[in-house]
Order: structure tokens, then sequence, then C-alpha cells
């Protein structure tokens, strides 16, 4: 084609204080086209769009490079609203609608037809009367345009969600000059019906000639109606195809895919593990935003266990869920000895111990010295580092063996701080995620949870942190249940992983296994177990 | 020397250099305008002793992370009810001030919990929630003071012969039962009272050893990330109610030292604005709404009773009129105002 493409992003970089997020991302949209914009989380998605969008992020962190160009010509938005007049609109995927008004309302919102009347003489045209009958039917007719059966006086909050993402969109459609939208995972709150009806509505608005940028991570949707397909990973641009010549296994595959030999190396061939020691039934976990719904393992004595997954989908709650932190059910069992749930403390006890993904949030005493952060739960878990006065009528605190022993762990894990006074605020993230593992060291315990260990350090400290993992794993025999969103980072320090998908294990696999059924176990689209959702996969899956 | 000097006042902090320069200059200023240095140090030092055990109070709650306790009245009213019943059964001296302690500490106690349970359900909100504890324990005490069967004649009003009288003398009780020990008087007019400053160390001593025990160290971590002391095994509300019995058993101590040293029983009203006198000066004294320091209780302390003792008499004298009690109010609740902005910038 020899025409102008509506859109096109040329070599777009973007770096976030030192940290490389996306480097040298081209492509190119055609009016009329839907692109399928897939990666993992992190995989620099947000980031291209709030590039796309002007957002205020990018600029108060440097700006970008490369070049936007629309119709052709450069474009450079200072902010989201000239993104809107250029005629590009954004789908989020939270709602951002008024609750307490109709449907018409929120769509027309600050774009109401009007009336004039005599106040307007005095106060100006802000007082001009709304016009109801043509704002009815202007949001009828963009309701019609996309196809959808919604009430245009339906107020918010009685309606299904589903209903609610369509006012959404339905609002970027009434813009006169709308070209190109932008839906980030519009049908992640949808149910499969609702989600058909949505993606019938998208092919329509195509039709006419606006153009779409389409994130989800179910990959069946994409292929169904995207044009082409753009593959991030680690902010590059993997691979760009058309739909019809590839596959979900493949686009699985590009998305997950890493370097395999760094993942392959210096596994012992065969190692041995004795009993199990973790028992988990039936497990449900009421973590906001990582909901576990019924889960089951084992983890034997000394293993390293994965757990991976999508963002969201419930990896993260398991650990949190057994360690006590969120409210949670089920059976689970170390060694023999059931474990209570929802007690943080007799978790602690029974010789568990959890490295937070939240590190700032749960992980750290931020404002208090790398010491205490240190020995705090052995201190108050275990009486460690304490001295009884008066016949054990005052617990006081032993500072001088506080100080001993965090100056090992410090040295051990190579901490760089001015001493062990210093406060855990000033450490960078890979040292503040150093104190927190030898936090969990500290307790000494017999089972040890790691979420997301390596989440915002850069590569040296990663590399640190899964080499003191896999030490403490060989030395003292610790068992390690470790989280995390990167595949890659789980494959190489891994003996199993359990692949979580909408709260349920899709299956556990061998770190060996080819990384496609990695990606396949993750967009839930094969797996082992979990019934009805499998069933439901399979309906659509025909279509 | 110059960097010498940088780094005291980084170490200090600004707002404590200027504020103790202008204290400085007071008393630089006093005896050109016929007010005595000698009694000034006193009064300062006396009001310091007085006030200090209240500051001290503010301490656990800020560690454990309930902000400030504006519900100091609470506090203070176990205490009143300490000195009051004291009188009633007529104990003097060391006895009756024992007393006093004996009967205020059990009620601030149990004050104390409820106040606690009742902040634990509104975290976030503690402050706001806390003056009006304040306030409204201070109302329902009005009217208890009026219907408490207290019968002895030095407290009750003489007309009706019952309920307590606003301001009750504990002369010829234990009025300086602590200040006089072993004072120092030195002319007319310069007097230390060392039992008071001793008792205040000591207390200071017991709330600084405290923070070093295991509990003490919990209930730190509690303050500085609650999230953080939950994954380690701590029951975070049960150490914030251990806080608030704390601040609260302070304040009835507080208030009976205080009363020693001032001679008189204020009740009704009294308590209404003891709060605020006790917040301004541990944030002047340099302390966060999220730690606070034995030594930032003694600085602040001494900073401001200096400057509410020095401004209306030096100004007084300046201007030649008595209007000592306006500029004592400006200039406390300046101060207060001063101090509760400061707060937000403190925290970092």
């Amino acid at each position: 084609m020899e025409t102008t493409p509506l859109l096109r992003m040329e070599h777009i970089g973007k770096e976030y204080f030192g940290n490389r997020v996306l480097a040298d991302v081209s492509f190119t949209l055609e009016k009329g086209q839907i692109l399928g914009l897939v990666g993992e989380n992190g995989a620099g998605k947000s980031t291209l769009m709030n590039i796309l969008f002007g957002m205020p992020v990018i600029g108060q962190t440097g700006g970008f490079e490369g070049k936007v160009l629309l119709d052709g010509k450069e474009v450079v938005f200072a902010d989201p609203l000239d993104a809107l007049d250029a005629g590009i609109g954004y789908v989020h995927q939270e709602f951002s609608l008024i609750p307490g008004f109709s449907a018409t309302e929120n769509i027309l919102l600050n774009r109401e037809s009007t009336k004039y009347n005599f106040l307007v003489e005095v106060f100006g045209d802000r007082l001009e009367t709304l016009d109801r009958p043509h704002m009815r039917e202007r949001a009828e007719k963009a309701i019609t345009t996309l196809g959808v059966d919604l009430d245009p006086e339906m107020i918010v909050t009685e309606m299904p969600v589903g209903h609610r993402q369509f006012t959404e969109i339905a609002r970027e459609i009434d813009r006169e000059n709308m070209k190109l939208l932008v839906l980030d995972e519009p049908t992640a709150v949808l149910a499969e019906s609702e989600a058909q009806v949505l993606l019938q509505g998208m092919k329509k608005l195509a039709a006419q000639g606006i153009s779409m940028i389409f994130i989800s991570h179910r990959l069946q949707e994409i292929m169904d109606v995207c044009d082409k397909i753009l593959v991030l990973r680690d902010g590059r641009v993997i691979q760009e195809a058309k739909t019809h010549e590839t596959s979900v296994r493949q686009i699985a595959g590009w998305m997950v895919g890493r370097k395999m030999e760094e993942a392959a190396e210096a596994r012992p061939a065969d190692r041995i593990f004795g009993e199990p020691l973790l028992k988990v039934e039936h497990l449900w976990v009421d973590m906001p935003g990582e909901t576990v719904r019924d889960v089951s393992f084992d983890v034997r004595q000394g293993e390293i266990f994965g757990i991976g997954g999508l963002a969201g989908q419930g990896k993260l709650g398991i650990g949190n869920g057994i360690m006590g932190l969120f409210p949670a059910g089920g059976k689970v069992f170390l060694g023999e000895a059931p474990i209570y749930l929802n007690d943080p403390r007799f978790s602690l006890s029974a010789g568990m111990a959890f490295v937070s993904e939240d590190r700032r949030g749960v992980g750290l005493l931020l404002e208090e010295p790398i010491e205490w952060n240190i020995v705090f739960t052995a201190m108050q878990t275990q009486d460690a580092y304490i001295r009884s006065l008066l016949g054990g009528l005052v617990k006081w605190r032993d500072d001088k063996a506080i100080a001993a022993a965090s100056k090992e762990y410090i040295d051990a894990l190579e901490i760089k701080c001015t001493s062990g006074r210093q406060r855990a605020v000033e450490l960078s993230g890979g040292n503040q995620q150093k104190v927190c593992l030898a936090k969990a060291f500290a307790v000494k315990p017999k089972l040890l949870f790691v979420a997301e260990p390596t989440r915002g350090i850069d590569v040296g400290a990663k590399r640190l942190v899964l080499d003191t993992l896999r030490r403490t794993n060989r030395e003292f025999g610790t068992t390690i249940v470790m989280t995390s969103s990167e595949l890659e980072e789980l494959r190489s320090i891994c003996d199993r992983i359990a692949i979580v998908d909408e709260g349920r294990i899709s299956g556990i696999l061998p770190p060996t296994a080819p990384v496609e059924e990695f990606g396949l176990l993750m967009l839930g689209t094969t797996g082992n177990g979990n019934g009805e959702n499998e069933a439901d996969r399979m309906v659509y899956h025909n279509e | 020397m110059n960097e010498k000097l940088k780094g005291f006042i980084e170490e200090a902090g600004w707002p404590r250099v200027i504020i103790g320069l202008f204290l400085l200059s007071l008393f630089v200023a006093a005896p050109f305008v016929q007010v005595r240095v000698d009694a000034s140090i006193s009064d300062t030092l006396v009001r310091f002793g007085m006030n200090g055990i209240l500051v001290l109070a503010m301490v656990p709650m800020i560690q454990s992370g309930c902000g400030l306790n504006f519900g100091l009245p609470l506090g203070i009213i176990a205490g009143l009810l300490g000195a009051v019943t004291s009188i009633q059964l007529a104990f003097t001296g060391m006895l009756g001030f024992l007393t006093a302690l004996a009967i205020a500490i059990p009620l601030a106690a149990l004050f104390g919990t409820a106040y606690g349970l009742l902040l634990n359900r509104v975290k976030g909100d503690e402050m706001m929630i806390a003056t009006y504890v304040g306030f409204s324990s201070v109302a329902f005490m009005c009217m208890m003071w009026l219907l408490l069967p207290y019968t002895s004649p030095t407290m009750i009003w003489g007309y009706g012969g019952s309920g307590l009288r606003t301001t009750i003398s504990v002369e010829g009780y234990w009025l300086h039962i602590l200040s006089d020990f072993l004072s120092v008087q030195v002319g007319e007019y310069f007097y230390i009272p060392t039992g008071m400053f001793i008792f205040f160390g000591f207390m200071c001593f017991l709330m600084w050893a405290f923070l070093h025990t295991k509990t003490g160290t919990a209930m730190t971590a509690v303050g500085s990330n609650p999230e953080f002391a939950r994954a380690s095994g701590i029951d975070v509300n049960r150490m914030r109610v251990v806080s608030v019995v704390l601040s609260t058993v302070l304040a009835s101590i507080g208030i009976i030292v205080y009363q020693q040293s001032f001679g008189f029983v204020q009740l009704y009203m009294g308590p209404f604005y003891m709060a605020f006198p006790a917040v301004a000066a541990i944030l002047l004294g340099g302390a966060s709404v999220h730690k606070a320091s034995m030594v930032n209780v003694v600085i602040g302390t001494f900073l401001f009773q200096g400057i509410l003792t020095m401004t209306p008499s030096v100004i007084n004298s300046l201007l030649q009129t008595d209007m000592s009690e306006v500029i004592r109010i400006v200039v406390s609740n300046g101060m207060i105002l001063y101090a509760l902005t400061r707060k937000v910038q403190v925290k970092r």
C-alpha cells in the first residue's frame, strides 16, 4: 500500500531512571486496521501507550526517543487532551464513569448538546440548557454504531460490568473526529458472551474506518479480531505478524520465550528430595487483585518450587495466604502439623518465613535502621536477640547481639550500606531486597516463601539474589517456594514450576519443558484439572 | 568552625535554633526592662518541670503510629479524680501524693483501654477523634464534678454544701511535695525544684527503657509500618491499645505533678485546653507525627515553656501596661499553630 499509514511510531525508546523499558519500537497502523498488542506484564505495552498519549509521566521522567507520526505528520502531545483533540481515544482498564449519571450523560460528558436560554446573556455559555432529546439521539447513535444492547437512560451504578465497558467505548465513539481507539484489556471484566458482542462491535467500527490498538491477554480474541499482531518483550518488538499467518501457540512462545541457554545452565542432573514438607489442599485466598480460588499442591523437602503466571491471576495470593496476611481457607500442612491460617504469628512460629512482593509496603521498616529490619521478625517470634532482666520480667533488646548478627548478614549478602544503623529507606532497591532476604534468613525457616524477589532491581543484583536463594537451598536445605512474574527466572532456579491462571493451578511443569507450554498454561488456553473453566474456553475456541 | 556550626544547625533543625535564639534574646533584653533574670530563669525551670511529664505522655502514641494524643484531657481527668479522692481521704504529705497516684493510675489504665479500643476503629483519623474524646470527656466530667459524692469541706461549694469547686487548693495536703525535695533556693528569687526534675527524669528513663524492650520495639515497628509488624506476627491493635494506655497513664501522673507545683487542682474546664501546649511542645522539640524521642520532649518543653514565661513579662514591661494574659494567649496559640503547620514537613 502506498497511502500514508494512519499511525506510525518510529524507533520509540524510553528509560525510567536509567532503567530501559522500551528500545527501538517501530510499527505502523493503517486506516481501519486492528492491531493486537501482546506481551507479558512489564513488557512495555503501557509505556508505549503512555507515549502515544503524551501522558505527563513520560515528560516528567525525561521524555522519550523516536517519533510519533499521525497521518504522516509528526505529533508531540503535551498531555492526553491534545491526543483526544487529534482523534485518539483511550478506553482504560479501570472505568472512569460517573456512577450516578445515566449512560447518555456519561457518553456525552462535557460535549453535551445545548440550547440557548436567557441566563446565557448574564453568565455566559456555561449556563445553556441541556438539549436532552438530542443528547439521547447522539448516545443512541453511538450505541448502535457499537452494535450493543444498552439502555441510554440506565444509571451507571445499576449496570452490569459489561454495560459499563460499552458505555466507556461509546463515549469515545461519539467524538466526531475519532480516528484511532486504544482498548486496554477491555474484555478482562466481561463474560464470554459480552466479550463476543464487543468484538463484533470492534469489527464494525473498523469497517467504518476507525483504527484500533487492542491490548489483551486473551490470545484467542486477538486472533479473532486483529489484522496484525505486535509482540513486545522486555521493551523490544519480538515479532510483528499478520494474524492469519500465525497461531496462538506461536504467539505464546514469542511472548515468554527468552534466551534458552541461560536458563538451562548449571542444573545438576538429578536432585534428590525428601518427603513432602508442605501440603496445600483446596486453598483459597481473598487477596484483592490476586484472588486464589482453589489450589492444591505438594512441595518436597529441599525443593525449590516455582509459582508463575500473569499478574492478577492469583499467584501472589498463595504465599500471602499461607503466611496469614490475607483471609484464607482450605488445608495447609507443614510436615504433619496443620497450619492455622489467618494468623501470621502461627505461620512464622511453625517455621515458615516470607519475603513479600510489596517490599516497601510490607517488607521493610523504611524509617528504621537496617539492623532492626533484619532481626525484627526473629526477635518478636523467637525471642532471639533478647536479654531477660529481672528474672524474665523485662525482655531487654540486646543491641550488641543485633549489631553483630546483622553485620554477618550484611557481609554475607553484600548489602551496600554505610553501617547497620543506616535507615532502610536510603538503600537502593536491590540492597533493600537483600535486607528483606536477610530478615527471612534470620528466622532460620524450614520453608521460605519468596515473592517477586527480583522485581524492580538491576541485573547484577538480580543475579546475586537468585544465587543467594540457590545457595541457601543447597547449603542449609531450606525448602523454597518462589513466586515470580519472570518465567525465565523461575526456569533458571526452580525444580518444578506451577502456573496459576484465574486462581487455579493450570499445570505443573519441569523447568525444562518447552517455553510454549508455559505460555499456553499462563493464557489458560490449555491445561489440566480445572473443568468448567476449561469448558468455557473450549466453546469459545470453536466459534 | 563554619562547618561545625552548619552541622549543629542541621542536627538541631532550624526551628529550634531560631526559637532558641529568640528565647536567649528575651533573657538578654530582660534586665533592660526591669525584669529580673534570675526570677525568669527560675520560673522557666518550674514550668518546665510542671509540664514535662504531660509532654512525655505524647511519646508512646506517636511511636505506635496513633499520632499526637489530643485526647490528653482523658488522662488528666483520671489524675484529677486521683487528686480529689486523695484530698477527700485527707491524706497529707507524701502519703497523699502517692495515694493520688495510686488511684489515678488504674483509672487512667481503664480509660486508656476504652480510648485505645475506640482509636483502633478509626485508623487514619486518630487525631480528630482524639480531640473530641478529650473535649467530650471534659464536658461529661463537668456534670460529674457536681454530682460525685465528695464531702471534704476544703473542696465543695460553700453555699450549697455539695459539688466540687472549680479550683481546689492542695495547700496543707501535698503542695510542693516533689518540688521541695532537695530544692535549691538562692537569694530571694532563684529556686530550683530538684525533686520534680528527678521525678521527671525518672519517668523519662522508664519511657526510654520501655522503648528498649521487646514490646517497646514492637510498638515502634507498628508505628513505622503496621503492615510489616503484622507480617512479623505482631498484634497491631493490641500494641496500639498498650500505647494509648501508657499515654493516658502518663497524663494522669503528669497532672498530679503539675498540681503539686502549681498548688491548685483545676476542675471543670481546666483540662479542656491542656493537650495543645503539650502537642506544641513536642512538635517544637523536633518530633514528627511518627517519631519522638526523650530529647524532643526535653528540648521542646524547655523552649515552649521558656517562651511562654518570658514573652509576656518582657513585652509587658516594654509596653508598660498589664496585658500579660492577652500576650500569653497570643504567644501560646501562635506557637501551637506554628508547631502544627510544621508537623507535615518534619515527617519527610
